[in-house]
């Protein structure tokens, strides 16, 4: 292996890691907290900076500086090891999304082309699969490991409620793997270029509105957000599964929350919303390095619109009861992902 | 040694070492996080094996499903430590030890004096067997048979544990 | 590269130690666990005979052993779950009459 091929997926990871995700999630909390200002009719916070702008600035090093606190009954190796296996699997699932296409770097006479995504493999649909359910263990053994009835709950309800979520999730993406034949997020993407009637934008969301449907609600179970955050749901459980982190492991959480977020909405973006394809983008007649960058910011604008989505469902819709959450999941989604299956299929038959 | 070696013999060496910590950890969950790692060396072997399929669908359904409900039932039985595996050495564990070893003497008695000592290569074939296009072409066409018969498999035990599960609490 | 007998002397160990820990361990939920151990010893030499061999019946071998074991796992959970119920303990010893 030469210098180029090691340093090159670094370089990706470091620019997604340190450029994208960081800065996106400390102020994905401060976008939080003035949307759910402006919802409740507040100010949001105001003080630090301009609007309240640096309070990122003064929230990390608030959380550096608590002091980390480990109940004296807890099994101390795993209650340090849950927040880790949770911000890892966070931020892996980003290795196989692309976020453009490919990108020409011109200096001189030399150029270098590289693909905008970390690593291109074929069974990228079954790695995110398989990282989703691995999802589960950082939740379920800080629960666990705090020795904390409350911590117990919120890690058994979350268990019980990500593993009843993933198949819904799983079998509505069955739907637009049939659609694109391909197992690799590229390949999906790729396939989403083009028009319908010369106007409609060619996005999977159209064709497979039920399965956009099924797996939008299935990720809010899966990033335990609202209305589905029963397992950290505040009036019953204290704080459920973080009821005994401080400090930098609760940060840690909640920056695997955010990430966690943020990963729902990119791969929302780039199974059935086409990804990096701008519709009308060719007709502008731009460089092709400027393509992509506008294809870049194509995909930075889409899934933003989604987090933005997520917060509002957020502030504005209640918790569902423990019962209602287990039939919605077993008796709802799962038998109309079934059917979107079966739809699917007969639409592949028909017209291919 | 080459890269592919040094691969191998470490996850090797995790790997045994995860097995025999599942076996002599006395807390349930612990064996549980063993055996998980050891599922993910085991998956990292099936890649040195060019079967990237069976190794992303090991990882997923045993560390990501079976692994899961093994860890929810622990939790919601609440098991805490049984007693140490050396605190009770007695006849019947130093029976098993003894028949475990012995077992492991035939095997390897029979990888001794078997064929498999002259195959040193990997078939030049693997890496295209390996993938999702080949597995699933040979499974729809070759082995629809026993694929069918899984489903019932399946169907049948999602009944068994919803009957066993549902079952009233006698006393 | 590494020969063929290497897998299987790998999975030879990871099966004796969970022939051991069957033997051995009185904790249901732990047989369980080395059950699943030697399933996937079987499931390694599987795969390495289908790769030095050039032959997919293994893979799809180790295909139906997962789908075994998943129902396997389904089941005997179930079971253990019911047990505890019954008799408050996962201790395959003390469950040693055959109805209540």
């Amino acid at each position: 292996m030469d210098t180029i091929s090691i340093l090159e997926p670094l370089l990706k990871i470091l620019f997604i890691i340190f450029v994208a995700l960081l800065p996106a999630v400390a102020y994905g909390v401060l976008a939080e907290r003035k949307i759910s200002a402006f919802i409740q009719n507040r100010l949001g916070p105001n003080r630090v900076g301009p609007w309240g702008l640096l309070q990122p600035l003064a929230d990390i090093p608030k959380l550096f500086f608590k002091e980390d606190i480990v109940p004296a009954a807890a099994n101390k190796f795993i209650h340090s090891l849950a927040p880790l296996i949770s911000i890892t699997i966070a931020f892996s699932t980003f290795a196989v999304i692309p976020f453009g296409d490919t990108i020409t770097f011109s200096i001189g006479d030399s150029s270098y082309t590289t693909k905008l995504q970390i690593a291109d493999v074929n069974i990228g649909f079954l790695y995110i699969l398989a990282l989703s359910s691995l999802a589960v263990y950082g939740i379920t053994l800080s629960g666990w490991s705090s020795n904390n009835k409350y911590s117990l709950l919120g890690g058994l309800r979350s268990t019980a409620q990500m593993i009843s979520y993933e198949l819904s999730m799983g079998l509505s993406l069955i739907g637009v793997v049939m659609l694109s034949s391909s197992l690799q997020l590229d390949d999906i993407v790729a396939a989403q270029g083009g028009y319908w009637l010369g106007f409609i934008p060619k996005w999977n969301a159209i064709p497979q509105f039920l399965g956009f449907v099924i797996f939008v609600v299935a990720m809010f179970a899966e990033t335990n957000r609202l209305p589905f955050d029963l397992p950290e749901a505040e009036p019953e459980l204290v704080a459920g599964y973080h009821t005994e982190y401080t400090g930098m492991k609760f940060g840690i959480f909640m920056l695997s929350e955010y990430i966690a977020m943020i990963t729902a909405s990119a791969l929302i973006a780039t199974l059935y919303l086409g990804g990096w394809q701008a519709p009308y983008l060719e007709h502008l007649g731009l460089s092709p390095f400027l393509m992509s960058v506008a294809q870049m910011a194509a995909f930075v604008v889409k899934v933003f619109a989604i987090v933005i989505f997520f917060m509002v469902v957020r502030w504005t819709v209640p918790r569902f009861r423990y019962d209602q959450l287990m039939s919605i999941g077993w008796k709802v989604l799962l038998p109309l992902a079934l059917v979107n299956i079966l739809l699917t299929g007969l639409f592949v038959i028909l017209y291919h | 040694m080459t890269f592919e070696q040094i691969v191998f013999y470490s996850l090797a060496v995790v790997t045994i070492f995860s097995s025999i910590m599942v076996v002599v950890q006395r807390n349930p969950v612990n064996s549980a996080l063993y055996l998980i790692l050891d599922f993910f060396c085991l998956g990292g072997l099936y890649l040195t094996l060019n079967a990237q399929f069976i190794a992303i669908v090991h990882i997923l359904v045993y560390a990501g499903a079976i692994m899961v409900l093994f860890v929810f039932v622990i939790m919601l039985l609440n098991l805490g430590d049984t007693h140490k595996l050396a605190d009770r050495l007695n006849m019947k564990k130093i029976i098993g030890i003894a028949f475990g070893l012995a077992f492991f003497v035939e095997l390897l008695y029979l990888l001794g004096f078997g064929t498999t000592r002259s195959i040193s290569q990997q078939s030049p074939a693997a890496p295209e067997i390996g993938t999702i296009e080949y597995i699933g072409k040979v499974l729809f066409t070759k082995f629809l048979f026993p694929f069918e018969v899984t489903s019932f498999l399946l169907l049948a035990a999602i009944i068994g544990a919803v009957i066993l599960a549902k079952k009233k609490i006698i006393h | 590269m590494i020969p063929l007998s290497h897998y299987l002397l790998l999975s030879a160990v990871i099966f004796s130690v969970g022939v051991v820990g069957v033997m051995t361990r009185r904790n249901a939920i732990v047989v369980f666990m080395c059950i699943e151990l030697m399933l996937n010893s079987v499931n390694l030499t599987l795969v390495a005979f289908s790769s030095y061999l050039g032959d997919a019946t293994g893979q799809m071998l180790v295909f139906f052993v997962m789908v075994v074991a998943a129902a396997e796992a389904a089941v005997g959970l179930a079971i253990v779950i019911s047990l505890f119920r019954n008799k408050q303990t996962v201790n395959i010893d003390d469950i040693n009459i055959l109805k209540w």
